[in-house]
């Protein structure tokens, strides 16, 4: 195997006691959606009740679930997988929009769900959360801050809340909403409503984790993500962990893969253990040679992309986060395969 | 090869894209490449570009993507909203030509490469299109920096408008668009119109003459008062930030005429036969689908679409070793290593003694394995090629293959756009 693991002795149970609401963040094309799906998984195979809310209006989480397009209330979408002697708990989905944000808001606070209604005809709705942006993220990010501080009965309804939120190059912009917000509404309603979300983001119960794949881009994104929560943190941001998705095992040995990239690996050998495998090429050019020294391409190029992941994978280590590893799961993502993804993570202590 | 060709015949296969030809069609004045986030779009952009102008045109590359390396790769510290030189050189440039390049005649070509800064050229239509006085109240107000630096939609706007403008200045005559990664992948399609729909919107006119307008006609559709409108926009958004957009609203007003116009113009060249669209995806299931929507989104709007770009697609050059022959000789290798007379894993140095000796051969076992995986991949990936082609028939297609490494310099750029070379 590729020898440096990033796994980290546990001081604790899970590396993020105390959090509640995690927001999962990471460049297009790294799965960030299947792994806050994963971590909401992993979260309530504790037991308890788990909230995976999604807010860009991709209903990935249905496609995910396989269930049809998510509405504005929350379902519940999964049960986590148990522990001997204790059963898992349970994953509610929610695909949260803006503009039924604001009318919730507005019912909320000043009891005007029919105002609501008409403001949305009217195009007010629409207005608000396209010219200011602002007030568009403050609505959402309103939204996780409330499932997060919701009780029933004197418990909190959910015990995580996880967010699938917009990818890293606009991480920064979204949850630092009352700064964005501030520069339209400097009083008012808005500026309190982002003043309270806020108090949740920047509190030890909120952590932000970064989704990549072992790839230069999506490697320098999260780095720029990170340091932008970094400068922003001064307000109390708390970063989470960095979750390396799709990792593919690396089948060869340090030894091997240096000989793999000097051109030092023995065709030969390959050629012999095909005969010995009883493997006689006649088709190709150069019988068990060639099909030997093909081998040896594969091989070589595999050699080549384990030393370049080997490369961003240390990259990653000068964020001083802790890092987490997901396999790559190759044929087609479904419930078995997030349940693998869940169990990997709780295993490196993530949830 | 016979047996690709025999496994050609089994396989539903698509039209083949011949991107080269599209390069070298002089009527091909502008490409966009569209596709889901992720999938190598900017870089098959940079690729098509160097290509082209490799091959002889003039080329503008204009990328929505701030990624450093690629302006590195290209030769530049980093791209900004001006059209950049980018210095070529290598193969096919020197008089003469060397090696595929001699196909294209190689001089004469140019690239230029720049980088969308969205409130940048959102600034410039205000400076241009109003005095200098009241440009200088738009660009201060607080709702026209919300709307120029983070308005959903104002970057697909502005790549919009900056085609329009490349296209107009006339002094390439090939621009390749690489589209901003879109939270919904139609967006682009749908910026132009919504940004004017919003800028000459009944509400915006609502909130420039609340008073003024209570007594007309249109407001009377509405069954709400004019007094509660105010009054609750007011409770919601707060009194200041309605006069601020208000004043933005009123400045603004002018230049409404001139978005719509704008924005149309370049919709309508895209239109146009001259522009190209391709489709960039990787063969996974996400990619695809998003592929799919984009193919019926182009076609609806009855935009020209060249054909899909497979990006990072896996081959292998043992294709004759199948995946299942592969994981069952390293099986019997393993199994002649466990239960053979001689289990240490000594590495043979060759020779006939050695390999008597049942030694368990860990480099063929290695590479076995990795074979199987390999055509397991390149058998998943062709299906879900497969699944595309059978849901969009006739669409052509071209495959670029997996590198397996980042691209870091024009030479990276070349070896994509190998792929696009005409069959010989």
């Amino acid at each position: 195997m590729g020898g440096d693991s990033l796994l980290r002795v546990r001081a604790r149970d899970t590396d993020w006691e105390g959090v509640r609401l995690h927001v999962i963040t990471g460049k297009g094309g790294t799965g960030k959606t299947t792994v806050a799906a994963a971590l909401a998984l992993a979260l309530a195979s504790a037991g308890g009740k788990v909230l995976l809310m999604e807010v860009e209006g991709r209903q990935g989480i249905a496609q995910l679930f396989d269930s049809p397009p998510l509405p504005y209330t929350e379902r519940k979408v999964a049960v986590a997988p148990g522990t001997p002697g204790r059963a898992g708990g349970e994953v509610y989905a929610l695909a949260a929009d803006a503009e039924s944000a604001l009318i919730e808001y507005l019912e909320m606070f000043y009891n005007l769900r029919h105002a609501g209604r008409t403001l949305t005809r009217l195009g007010v709705v629409d207005f608000a959360t396209t010219i200011a942006p602002g007030l568009r993220d403050v609505l959402l990010t309103g939204k996780a801050a409330q499932a997060t501080r919701r009780k029933a009965a004197g418990r909190h309804r959910y015990d995580a809340v996880v967010m699938d939120a917009p990818p890293t190059g606009r991480i920064g912009r979204f949850l630092n909403v009352a700064t964005e917000v501030s520069g339209l509404a400097k009083m008012g309603p808005i500026r309190g409503h982002a003043d309270t979300v806020q108090s949740v983001i920047r509190s030890p119960q909120t952590a932000v984790h970064f989704v990549t794949v072992l790839e230069e881009m999506p490697v320098q994104e999260t780095l720029d993500g990170i340091a932008e929560l970094r400068g922003l943190a001064a307000g109390g941001f708390q970063l989470g962990g960095i979750v390396i998705n799709m990792v593919r095992p690396v089948e060869l040995t340090d030894q091997q893969l240096a000989d793999a990239v000097t051109g030092r690996l023995d065709g030969h050998e390959i050629a012999l253990g095909l005969k010995a495998a009883g493997i006689e090429d006649s088709i190709g050019p150069g019988g068990n040679a060639g099909l030997a020294s093909s081998l040896l391409t594969e091989l070589t190029e595999h050699a080549r992309e384990a030393l370049a992941q080997a490369g961003q994978r240390q990259r990653l280590t000068a964020a001083s986060q802790p890092c987490y590893e997901l396999p790559m799961i190759s044929d087609g993502m479904d419930l078995a395969g997030l349940y693998r993804l869940a169990t990997a993570l709780q295993d490196q202590g993530a949830a | 090869m016979p047996t690709e060709a025999k496994a050609a015949e089994r396989e539903l296969l698509p039209p083949r894209l011949d991107v080269d030809r599209l390069l070298d069609d002089p009527r091909t004045r502008i490409i966009v490449c569209c596709g889901s986030g992720g999938v190598g779009k900017t870089t098959t952009a940079a690729a098509l570009g160097l290509r082209a102008a490799e091959r002889g045109r003039h080329v503008v590359v204009l990328t929505v993507d701030p990624a450093r390396r690629l302006a590195q790769s290209m030769g530049l510290d980093s791209l900004d909203n001006t059209p950049r030189l980018v210095p070529l050189d290598g193969p096919g440039r020197g008089p003469g030509g060397g090696g595929n390049g001699a196909s294209g005649d190689g001089d004469g070509g140019s690239l230029h490469a720049m980088m969308l800064d969205m409130k940048r050229t959102f600034d410039e239509i205000v400076e241009a299109h109003s005095d200098p006085d009241r440009a200088a109240q738009i660009l201060a107000n607080p709702f026209y920096q919300s709307l120029s630096s983070s308005f959903a939609g104002t970057q697909e706007y502005m790549a919009m408008e900056k085609l329009g403008q490349l296209r107009r200045a006339d002094q390439w005559d090939l621009i390749v668009v690489d589209t901003p990664p879109s939270r919904s992948a139609l967006d682009f399609l749908d910026a132009p119109q919504r940004l004017s729909r919003f800028l000459d919107g009944r509400l915006i006119r609502l909130l420039t003459a609340p008073t003024r307008a209570s007594g007309h006609a249109y407001l009377k559709m509405v069954n709400a008062g004019i007094g509660m409108f105010t009054g609750v926009v007011t409770k919601v958004i707060g009194a200041q930030l309605l006069r601020d957009a208000q004043t933005f609203v009123a400045a603004f007003d002018t230049m409404f005429g001139g978005f719509r116009e704008r924005a149309e113009d370049t919709y309508q060249l895209l239109q146009t036969p001259g522009t190209a669209f391709l489709v960039v995806a990787t063969p996974e299931p996400d990619a695809l689908r998003e592929a799919s929507y984009f193919v019926e989104r182009l076609s609806q709007d009855r935009m020209p679409l060249a054909g899909l770009v497979l990006n990072r697609v896996h081959r292998s050059p043992a294709a004759r070793l199948s995946a299942a022959r592969s994981l069952a000789a390293a099986e019997t290798l393993q199994a002649t290593a466990t239960n053979g007379v001689n289990s240490t894993p000594t590495m043979p140095n060759g020779g006939s003694a050695a390999a008597a000796a049942a030694p368990c051969y860990p480099l063929a076992v290695t590479a076995l394995r990795l074979h199987a995986e390999r055509m397991q991949l390149v058998a998943a990936e062709r299906r879900l090629a497969q699944r595309f082609t059978a849901a969009h028939p006739g669409i052509p297609v071209v495959r670029i293959p997996a590198q397996p490494e980042d691209v870091h310099d024009l030479e990276g750029l070349r070896v994509i756009g190998e792929s696009f070379a005409s069959p010989a």
